[in-house]
């Protein structure tokens, strides 16, 4: 299908395919295996630029949105979510600043980050505050020039591999969620350290460790926004920031589609390739059409949530939670269609179903997101004046 | 310091074919590429960019119109500058007419410090474009480089690899190197290079513009003609031996035996 894209969101894709088809797909299955962090592969997406997608042209970035953030996904996905929630992290992890940091705080950091020369990574889940973002314990105690945290946070995505953290703790606790805030922490800063790197079903390229704030000392203009700013940073992040979730699920469930209908073509069982069943044609025809759906409402959805509409949240989460379930669903029809072959590891859909399950559970379950669907819903039916009934 | 690297359109190569009567590459439905070998001399350049202070890559490239493909892709890598050197008196060009012509267009870039070519075209696989070119210019010139370090502004440490082992030279600058793939994965296209290169105007040096006689390029300039090109008949009588080494060296000095290979 054409989504009658600009040549500059052309390209966007063409380069990130090119990375993914020349040096993420011949290595996915060995990193899967070794569980290796692809610090070679973020230095070869750095030369494409691609780090910059969505940081401004005045940072050294390409000045995309969430669309164009989307378009990079979704072709890096295709060859590996470990590898693309690594870079998609980075991206996750500055939205913050971008959103709510001054002009030092972006100065200081956006560059590196759009040349790929540093990582990021956004810390907000801790081990008692998972869904419930508002139970985080972690603490931020103003003294003199100085904010010092300490807490632990938990399933970092690029915990320990990344260079600049923003760390989300609260700095009052007496005011609840709006007692929150959000601060830059470096890599090396003092009383910072990492816990152990997590084993995982899947998205093993990806690194995923425990921080650990103890009296960690950082200067006080490391402060994103104003104190008490940390929920709404959060979550206006996850607005910009879940589209890209449903990306990754569109470029994991293209991938098991691709493979799924090759082999179907290949693959020969009662003297016919098996595509010429019926069985194996609907399975492949529900594949597409749930592909294409979800990438439908991926492109409209990160367009709209570029012109900042007001209901950005619930359409961010319809497009996490749709594109997610999609990935799994396909995945899973993907292992079926290539059989024994597809459970074992010599083939690559066996990595695709593990790797798939992450995405309907990072960046807010699917089941909180559905949560935030069905508030808005009703919210909106209570504004509404003209009755049907 | 100013490099020029020296790239070459090729056809792909996985499905040869000559044409019987005339002897050439049949071109019509054959896919051109960059030589696979160019790109490592690309990378060897941008490495170089990468690492030093104000570096100029300028790629470079003798051939048809349509051989500008392989410059914007150097450009859309990085390379700073990119000219076609293309005119029909250029066709037919022997290694040394190649040379010839290359070495005046490097005149014409001059002031230039190093000139990075592949080991090789895969299409004639010669390998004489870069010395040849070096000799006409009067530079030195290592082949088969691996590694390349700067000691100062002026001498490389460069590392080749021979027969034997591996070689380490002093090269002082100007100099020809030709690139193995050891000096590392070519590098992507980058998003911001791939814009200015499709915008970029490349420009075309022909005969007049590199103030050349006719008679010394192309055709009429080449020393050698191409006589007759064709695929090595294939041999049937093949030989498959099976078993454990031991068994295998066992078979196999049998079978030179009978043979009555000299020595053996």
């Amino acid at each position: 299908m054409d989504y009658f894209l600009t040549e500059e969101q052309k390209l966007l894709q063409e380069i990130a395919y090119e990375v993914t088809k020349e040096k993420i797909r011949p290595v996915r299955a060995q990193l899967d295996e070794s569980e290796e962090f692809p610090r070679n592969l973020m230095d070869i997406l750095a030369k494409t630029d691609l780090f910059g997608v969505c940081i401004p042209e005045e940072y050294g970035g390409l000045g995309g949105g969430v669309f164009e953030n989307c378009l990079v996904v979704e072709q890096i996905a295709r060859g590996c979510i470990g590898i693309a929630t690594t870079f998609a992290a980075t991206g996750l992890g500055i939205y913050p600043i971008l959103l709510g940091g001054s002009k030092e705080l972006k100065k200081k950091y956006l560059p590196d980050i759009a040349a790929g020369k540093k990582l990021a990574a956004f810390a907000l889940t801790e081990p008692g505050a998972g869904s419930d973002v508002s139970a985080i314990i972690t603490r931020a105690v103003k003294a003199g020039n100085e904010y010092v945290i300490t807490g632990t946070k938990q399933w970092i995505t690029n915990g320990g591999e990344a260079d600049i953290y923003t760390v989300f703790a609260i700095t009052d606790p007496s005011k609840g969620p709006r007692g929150a805030s959000c601060f830059v922490v470096e890599k090396g800063d003092p009383g910072f350290s990492f816990g152990k790197k997590e084993k995982k079903l899947g998205i093993r390229a990806s690194a995923t460790r425990e921080l650990i704030f103890n009296e960690c000392k950082i200067p006080k203009d490391r402060l994103v926004g104003r104190e008490g700013m940390g929920f709404i940073l959060a979550m206006k992040t996850f607005d910009k920031s879940r589209p890209g979730i449903g990306a990754l699920g569109v470029g994991l469930a293209q991938e098991a589609l691709d493979i799924a209908a090759e082999y179907a073509r290949k693959r020969v069982q009662f003297g016919k390739s098996i595509i010429s069943f019926q069985a194996i044609q609907h399975k492949l025809a529900d594949m597409a059409i749930k592909v294409e759906a979800a990438r439908s409402l991926i492109y409209s959805a990160a367009k709209y949530i570029d012109t900042e509409p007001k209901d950005a949240s619930k359409v961010a989460a319809m497009c996490k939670v749709f594109a997610s379930d999609v990935a799994v669903e396909v995945a899973l029809e993907a292992v079926q269609i290539l059989g024994g072959y597809g459970y074992m590891r010599d083939y690559p859909v066996e990595k695709l179903l593990r790797d798939a399950k992450i995405l309907q559970i990072y960046e807010g379950t699917n089941e909180i997101q559905r949560n935030i669907i069905g508030q808005e819903i009703n919210k909106e039916y209570g504004r509404k004046k003209e009755s049907i009934l | 310091m100013h490099i020029v690297v020296c790239l070459k359109q090729v056809p792909e190569t996985q499905n040869i074919r000559i044409d019987p009567e005339t002897h050439t590459l049949v071109r019509q439905g054959v896919a051109s590429i960059l030589n696979p070998f160019d790109y490592f001399a690309l990378e060897a350049a941008l490495k170089i960019k990468d690492e030093r202070e104000s570096v100029k890559v300028t790629a470079i490239t003798m051939g048809p119109p349509q051989a500008k493909d392989v410059l914007i892709d150097a450009l859309s890598r990085g390379a700073d500058d990119a000219i076609l050197i293309s005119d029909r008196a250029f066709a037919g060009a022997d290694t040394w007419a190649t040379s010839f012509t290359l070495a005046a267009a490097i005149k014409k870039l001059e002031p230039v410090d190093l000139i990075i070519c592949g080991k090789q075209a895969i299409d004639g696989d010669t390998a004489q474009v870069g010395p040849e070119l070096a000799t006409i210019l009067n530079w030195p010139y290592a082949t088969y480089v691996k590694n390349v370090e700067f000691l100062d502004n002026s001498t490389l440490k460069i590392t080749r690899q021979t027969d034997e082992g591996y070689a380490v030279w002093k090269l002082p600058l100007p100099a020809l190197l030709t690139i193995l793939k050891d000096v590392g994965d070519p590098r992507p296209r980058s998003y911001k290079c791939t814009l200015r290169a499709r915008k970029y105007d490349i420009p075309t040096w022909g005969v007049t513009d590199l103030n050349l006689d006719e008679n010394q390029v192309g055709l009429k300039g080449s020393f050698t003609q191409v006589i007759k090109v064709f695929s090595p008949e294939r041999r049937k009588d093949k030989l498959i031996l099976e078993g454990s080494v031991d068994e295998l060296v066992e078979q196999l000095y049998s079978w030179l035996k009978e043979q009555r290979i000299p020595g053996i």
